[in-house]
């Protein structure tokens, strides 16, 4: 490719990070220069041991990124191989090389696609600029990940977390858990497909949706981008809803398109548009959850709640778990793994409902035997909705593990 | 001993590369777990006579130099020192310090362990007056170690192993110097009072019987009697009175931090949800767990997994922590048997519960006793640098050769009815679980389950243990496929470090016999 010899517009350019207190991650240094080759100063904390792999990585990055004269610096923090070709390449794109080349790592084998009424119960948010939490994630047990490039990425960021998060993608197990990215808002969020889409995730989150244009806007830029790579796996649409003006259009915003499998609501932007506090109980926020729930059901769509934010206080969560679930909500979000098991405890049958569900069930089967149109149980008469809820809650305890 | 000699090399029976001698001293390699049965009498002190001391049992002398010079300390003796005062200790150095003074030269320290705020040590190895440590080296001082800087062979033992070595004469300690948070001017002392407190003195107490000469060292005398006395001041020749014996902000940490990493809190909820799925939980059983990030959290989730469960213990073994003592206030436990004592929790425990009681290596772990407690407990949870593919693990160097940890009570815990490894399956890109360990510590056959982030592997040995969780909802899986997942995440095996050939210490078996080298590194 190109490099601009005549133009010069090249510069040095970092990504990534070090220092003592810096794990996982890596910080390279491009110096472009007009010959004398690649030239590579390694520095890791796992150099006796990986040495000489960084080095090969290093050489294969640069080469297929089509950098033929630098001057290198690589500061390791014990980096796993896909977050150091992601920094390299934001580090030569940041020089102004390799514009336009993909590096990708190997691709793991991909799950199954994501069916659209999955069990959503908890969804982990991993910041997108920290390469730390990305390897595990997925061990805690929630039923998705959120690989997140928004307001945990800082501005300056955006580009080197898009590229990490691509490769996150293609190279980490997420085992049982929904592979989900939250891109930027809008415009810079559909950037973030550009980079993301190409690697099959289940679903994207849309922060900040007040309208449903931004919704289409996502729609035809993903089936764009699936075209040309003749993608036929399903993304799945989750928008957040962070306003007022967003809590209140949130009917159509959940219609907007059939790949919209779920709302959700974001309560610190929503609190501070009201101008009002948050607090744990969350009253000030009752009417936009609920309203957010009967739009959800209405459109036949997954009503989520927010995440809670207070990690210490694993008590309260239980108690805002209990009440989201009381209301009509199917799930909510986690900032710690420590919050995944309260939220899956929260948003499971009781047994006492359980107990319920399994004498309404029994009662209708022995309706179908005798052939009565008419479910009774002792001197009730059960109708058809009562029955059609007690099966799904039978089906929800039994892939929580709850009937024995 | 001039300079590290060139000895002869020989294979062991875990096939390890050995020396013949250490430090001029024949060695037996490592015969199997319980094969080597050595003969004879266990070592005495030399006779004394109470006429010889004043009767009014006042052995106060003015300092420490002048307490070394009543002991006759001249060159090439062995100087003792226990570590419960841990990274805040003093008294080592202080002692080390003034041997310097009065010119001795070719000293052998052989402290119970060492810290690294004890790297002045390293200045008196170079300067000659420490020819070498026979004790665990920490951080700076076991660098300096396989850089190969110390004149004479490391030699590492257990907690256990160190009491042997002293009954069966292999050291015998000219001058122990005993740091006491408590003291009388008779020489009784113990540590569970004081400003300098740290619980237990259990690892001094071999020190106090066997050695030549004992010092006492304390910054709070008390008149006679000193009670309760761990340490009898029968055994004491002189006792120095100084104005601090160490820096009781690192003699115990005021409270200990459980960890809140998400994948160590995973191992340590694996690790509870293990002992109960395996039966191992049961009423009237018992357990040990470290002070590390892992073991402390693993008791607060047994903790609440026996309270669910309805069962309590019959004792646990410490080190001691807020979470053990938790454990016996509420009625989990009937006791603690405390080898040494991390937090303020746990030494306000020792002090005033009866029910929280001091051990030493005698009790828990010698070799050359008639049994001891650790074959006893249940179920003990450990960590580990490197564990290979036969259950083989190694606790004292990095896989780069680096020597960085001491051996401790981990040999001797093995023991255990059931020995779990703690361990992250690998830490900074670096796979815990590897082919061949590089320093050799415990051997496969005695530890039966490594648990991991990514699953628990159970020593094949243990069909038993691999019966009892059949049917269980654990991440059993074996060893050999969590490591292939590891290295699939890491980009492949790591590069094996280079290592000199010359053995820069050696690491005994706690029945006194040498298990491994530990090389240079180039």
């Amino acid at each position: 490719m190109s490099v601009g010899t005549e133009t010069r517009t090249w510069q040095i350019g970092e990504a990534g990070h070090c220092g003592s207190e810096i794990r996982s991650d890596v910080h390279v240094r491009i110096e472009p220069r007009d010959d004398g080759g690649i030239s590579i100063d390694l520095e890791s904390r796992v150099l006796p041991y990986y040495g000489d792999a960084i080095r090969r990585q290093a050489e294969e990055v640069l080469e297929a990124l089509g950098v033929k004269h630098a001057r290198v610096v690589i500061h390791d923090e014990g980096a796993l191989p896909f977050v150091i070709a992601a920094r390299i390449e934001a580090a030569a794109r940041r020089s102004g090389l390799g514009e336009g080349t993909r590096v990708l790592p190997d691709l793991i084998s991909l799950p199954e696609s994501s069916p659209r009424d999955r069990m959503r119960r908890s969804r982990l948010y991993v910041p997108g600029s920290e390469p730390k939490y990305f390897i595990n994630a997925a061990l805690h047990g929630a039923d998705a990940i959120i690989l997140d490039l928004e307001d945990s990425v800082h501005p300056d960021e955006k580009d080197a977390a898009r590229l990490l998060v691509r490769n996150v993608l293609r190279a980490v197990d997420f085992l049982q858990c929904e592979r989900t990215v939250r891109i930027n808002q809008l415009p810079l969020g559909l950037e973030d497909l550009e980079e993301i889409i190409p690697e099959s995730p289940d679903l994207i989150l849309i922060p900040k949706v007040e309208a449903s244009d931004q919704i289409l806007d996502v729609h035809h830029k993903i089936a764009e981008i699936k075209a040309n790579y003749g993608m036929t796996r399903p993304i799945w649409l989750m928008p957040i809803l962070e306003s007022a003006l967003g809590i209140e259009r949130a009917y159509e915003i959940a219609t907007a398109c059939k790949e919209i499998v779920a709302l959700t609501l974001g309560l610190e932007d929503y609190t501070a548009d009201l101008g009002v506090v948050k607090t744990s109980t969350g009253a000030e926020s009752f009417y936009a959850r609920q309203r957010l729930v009967n739009a959800a059901h209405a459109a036949r769509v997954q009503a989520i709640d927010s995440v809670f934010g207070d990690v210490g206080d694993l008590e309260a969560l239980r108690v805002w778990a209990l009440n989201s679930r009381a209301i009509g909500f199917e799930g909510m979000g986690c900032v710690h793994p420590l919050q995944i098991p309260v939220i899956h405890n929260a948003f499971a049958p009781t047994t006492v409902e359980i107990e319920k569900a399994q004498r309404v069930v029994a009662a209708y089967h022995e309706a179908q035997k005798k052939g009565l149109g008419v479910v009774s149980l002792g001197s009730k008469m059960i109708d058809p909705p009562v029955v059609q809820r007690a099966l799904k809650l039978m089906a929800q305890a039994e892939a929580m593990g709850r009937l024995t | 001993m001039a300079i590290l000699e060139k000895t002869e090399l020989i294979r062991n029976a875990a096939g390890r590369l050995v020396p013949e001698t250490a430090n001029g001293r024949p060695q037996v390699p490592y015969l199997g777990v319980g094969k080597y049965r050595p003969i004879g009498n266990i070592a005495a002190p030399s006779i004394r006579t109470a006429a010889d001391y004043p009767d009014n049992g006042d052995k106060r002398v003015a300092d420490l130099e002048t307490a070394l010079r009543k002991c006759g300390l001249r060159d090439g003796m062995v100087i003792s020192s226990h570590h419960h005062l841990r990274d805040g200790d003093h008294v080592a150095l202080m002692a080390l310090e003034a041997a310097a003074r009065i010119g001795v030269k070719d000293l052998v320290w052989f402290p119970s362990a060492s810290f690294p705020s004890q790297k002045g040590a390293i200045e008196l190895m170079d300067s000659g007056v420490i020819d070498h440590i026979e004790g665990s080296m920490n951080g700076p001082l076991g660098d300096y170690c396989t850089q190969g800087k110390m004149r004479g062979m490391g030699v590492l033992r257990s907690h256990g192993g160190r009491w042997q070595a002293i009954q069966d004469g292999e050291v015998h300690i000219d001058i122990a110097v005993i740091a006491a948070p408590t003291a009388d001017s008779f020489g009784n002392c113990d540590g569970s009072h004081g400003k300098s407190a740290c619980g237990s003195l259990g690892f001094a107490l071999a020190d106090s019987i066997y050695a030549d000469q004992v010092i006492v060292v304390t910054d709070n005398l008390v008149p006679f009697p000193c009670v309760p006395w761990q340490v009898q001041g029968n055994n004491v020749d002189y006792v120095v009175s100084v104005d601090s014996i160490g820096d009781p902000a690192r003699i115990v940490s005021g409270t200990t931090q459980i960890t809140r990493s998400p994948d160590r809190l995973r191992i340590a909820e694996l690790v509870a949800l293990f002992l109960r799925d395996a039966g191992i939980m049961r009423d009237g059983f018992s357990f040990q767990a470290g002070a590390g990030g892992i073991a402390l959290a693993f008791v607060r989730y047994l903790k609440t997994m026996m309270k669910e469960a309805g069962v309590k213990a019959r004792f646990v073994r410490g080190g001691s922590t807020k979470y053990l003592v938790e454990l016996l206030e509420e009625g989990l436990t009937d006791y603690i048997l405390d080898g040494q004592t991390f937090d303020l929790s746990g030494v306000q425990s020792i002090a005033s519960n009866p029910r929280h009681v001091a051990t030493s290596p005698f009790t828990s772990y010698n070799y050359h006793g008639k049994g001891n407690f650790a074959s006893l407990v249940d179920a003990v949870v450990l960590g580990a640098t490197e564990v290979d593919t036969n259950f083989n693990a190694n606790v004292v160097t990095h896989s780069d050769g680096r020597l960085l940890h001491g051996i401790g009570g981990w040999q001797n815990c093995l023991a255990a009815g059931c020995t779990i490894l703690a361990v992250p399956s690998f830490r900074d890109r670096i796979p815990v679980i590897v082919n061949e360990v590089t320093t050799l510590c415990g051997p496969g056959e005695l530890i039966d389950a490594v648990v991991t982030e990514r699953g628990i592997a159970i020593n094949p040995r243990r069909q038993d243990l691999l019966n009892a969780v059949k049917g269980s909802k654990l991440p059993i899986r074996p060893l050999q496929e969590i490591k292939s997942e590891v290295e699939r995440i890491c980009g492949g095996m790591p590069q094996r470090p280079r290592l000199g050939d010359r053995s820069v210490a050696i690491v005994k078996w706690v029945d006194g016999t040498v298990l491994d080298s530990v090389w240079q590194v180039v």
